[in-house]
């Protein structure tokens, strides 16, 4: 299988501030791949540049089939799940589900509504169709925001933290579930994570990035990482040990 | 207050090479403001070099021991540190061991060429922003206008009923009162001269040309328009913005859109039934303070108002809904940060949006004249 996404000397900054500089990687199709870093190394901030929300100060993102990151009107090429969720909140959960099927299909209400109650079932939130977004807990509101990034079917997912503030079974049973949607509709999911046990468990491979380096400081399947590297940094991450004790 | 007994002790020795400052007893933040008054008396007799001794310190707290470290650090050069055991080593310890950067003075503040700088380069930023916010609602309303089915129309109506629906009351009871008050004033005035009569005009006029719209404006301005800045300001920092972005809608045309139409078409109507009520204002006044008729005072409104002096006001009512809903928006989809942020912008939106409805009253006043209308 090919480059699903190539990152080419990309350099992320403010003004006279550089995030990272000249970073390069590639994510091959049918890959789950973390971005991994400590607190304050632009993992979210490389997240919104893959998916097109900012522009790098210099470099390039390519996506198999659509070149550059792109966002804006039109059917959406990827689905993505922020943070927070980022539900509407003035619209139900099947609303906020629908909304894409309703601006860019031309399905009839009843087949939105079969097509919307299946993703919420996916995502174990059958029976909360009507509720609005303030009406429910914020493992749910993460877990309606991965139904939305479902919604058109992508094959590219991009998913920032989606595991953080879940209990430990709904956090088991999204695992199952982005694992499912890699193997079997061959979803190329791209997250961004702290749970070292959901890593393990789902991602093909990772990138590491420290703030210090203003760079990538570790590549590759992350359990062979947390096995053989010999970098402090990456061994203390792996490891969850603080530097130098490990 | 009394104070708390002293729990500790600081006593000074110099002896020609330097000083040594025994600490003994047990400091915490309570006495942090004897403390810190007592070590600066002490510091400022010392010679330097300056050595904390804290072999007979028996207890120190956390708050007490950075103010400690703080005040060493003042020194020129920094104080030592010995003798320090037990539970005193072990916070000392804590503190030693947390990175030396959370220790360090802040920064300094900035120097006044790099300060008009960066608010000179702040403005071209905001400059640059209203442009690209402009260019983007233009070709949302042109996107509109060849698709007016891509507009989300439940949430035109939705919007409408807040702002309309729910604001009249309050557009109702301020325009009454302005009617009120006007007449009152100036028919102490007119009275003098036995022109109770024109009270009726006067209020007519200024009602429907000035005072009908500009009112309204406001009171939409601080209902509606601080409520979409809110709205849209809150959407931005939780990444719902981004997030509709991200489904290939366009946040102009799904967000800003439906507010404009929904103010251009609320504004009009309701300054139409604030013009109403500031003459029921005034018909109230007329009536039970110089005795007109009913029918004296309504037939002399009559006479006095031309159809273009209501045409004029809802004209500017039109302008004004743009400048509100506009301007919110605007404001809303800039903010940054988080709940500081959308309180910064939501106060950004009325205050701008205050002086830009009476900045375009005055223009409106100037055309009309330099046109004799």
């Amino acid at each position: 299988m090919g480059a699903a996404i190539t990152v080419n000397e990309l350099t992320i900054g403010w003004g006279d501030f550089v995030l990272m500089h000249e970073i390069s990687f590639e994510i091959q199709q049918g890959d789950v791949f973390v971005i991994l870093g400590g607190s304050g190394c632009g993992k979210s901030t490389l997240l919104r540049h893959l998916i097109g929300l900012e522009q790098a100060k210099s470099g390039t993102i390519e996506i198999a089939g659509l070149g550059a990151p792109r966002i804006g009107e039109g059917a959406p090429p990827y689905g993505v799940m922020f943070q927070s969720g980022a539900l509407f909140g003035s619209m139900t959960l099947a609303e906020n589900v629908g909304l894409a099927l309703r601006s860019w299909t031309d399905l009839d209400r009843d087949a939105i509504d079969a097509v919307v109650r299946d993703k919420l079932r996916l995502v174990g939130l059958d029976g909360f169709e009507h509720h609005l977004p303030a009406e429910i807990s914020g493992g749910m509101k993460k877990r309606a925001g991965i139904a939305r990034a479902l919604a058109l079917d992508s094959k590219l997912l991009f998913l920032d933290e989606p595991s953080a503030g879940l209990d430990p079974i709904s956090a088991v049973e999204l695992d199952e579930l982005l694992l499912s949607l890699n193997r079997n509709l061959g979803v190329t999911t791209v997250l961004v994570t702290h749970e070292l046990e959901s890593i393990y468990k789902i991602a093909t491979r990772c990138i590491m990035l420290e703030k210090e380096a203003k760079g990538i400081i570790a590549r590759g399947n992350p359990r062979e990482l947390r096995d053989t590297s010999t970098d402090p940094a990456v061994s203390a991450f792996f490891n969850r040990t603080v530097r130098g004790d490990a | 207050m009394a104070q708390p007994p002293q729990s500790y002790s600081l006593e000074r020795r110099d002896d020609g090479a330097g000083t040594t400052l025994h600490l003994r007893g047990a400091v915490a933040l309570r006495d942090a403001p004897r403390f810190v008054k007592e070590l600066r008396a002490q510091l400022a007799a010392a010679s330097q070099p300056c050595v904390f001794d804290l072999a007979e310190l028996e207890e120190i707290d956390t708050a007490a021991l950075a103010l400690l470290l703080h005040e060493g650090r003042r020194l020129s050069p920094p104080a030592e540190l010995e003798g320090a055991s037990g539970g005193v080593a072990d916070v000392l310890t804590l503190y030693r061991e947390q990175p030396q950067e959370s220790l360090r003075e802040p920064p300094g503040g900035q120097g006044l060429l790099l300060q008009v700088g960066e608010v000179t380069y702040g403005l071209w930023e905001r400059g640059l922003q209203t442009l690209t916010y402009v260019g983007e609602c233009v070709a949302a309303a042109g996107s509109t206008i060849r698709n007016p089915r891509g507009v989300p129309w439940r949430d035109v109506v939705r919007i409408m009923e807040r702002a309309g629906a729910d604001g009249l009351p309050i557009v109702v009871l301020i325009s009454f009162l302005i009617g009120l008050i006007m007449a009152f004033q100036s028919a102490v005035q007119l009275q003098q001269f036995g022109a109770d009569i024109f009270v009726a005009d006067l209020v007519g006029l200024v009602v429907t040309r000035e005072l009908g719209p500009l009112m309204t404006a406001i009171v939409v301005a601080g209902r509606s328009g601080a409520a979409f800045s809110a709205e849209l300001g809150t959407m931005t920092v939780s990444e719902e913005v981004d997030a509709l972005h991200t489904l290939g809608l366009n946040p102009y045309r799904y967000l800003v859109v439906p507010r404009v139409l929904a103010l251009v078409l609320v504004l009009p109507l309701l300054t139409l039934v604030a013009d109403l009520t500031g003459v029921v204002g005034g018909l109230i006044t007329g009536v039970g303070i110089l005795d007109l008729t009913p029918r004296a005072y309504l037939n002399e409104t009559r006479l006095a108002l031309e159809p273009w002096d209501v045409y004029s006001g809802v004209l500017k009512s039109v302008f004004f809904a743009f400048a509100v809903s506009l301007i919110a928006c605007e404001r809303g989809l800039s903010t940054r940060g988080g709940a500081d942020g959308v309180g910064r912008s939501t106060t950004s939106a009325v205050v701008t949006t205050l002086f830009t409805l009476v900045a375009l009253d005055a223009v409106f006043a100037v055309l009309f004249h330099l046109y004799g209308v």
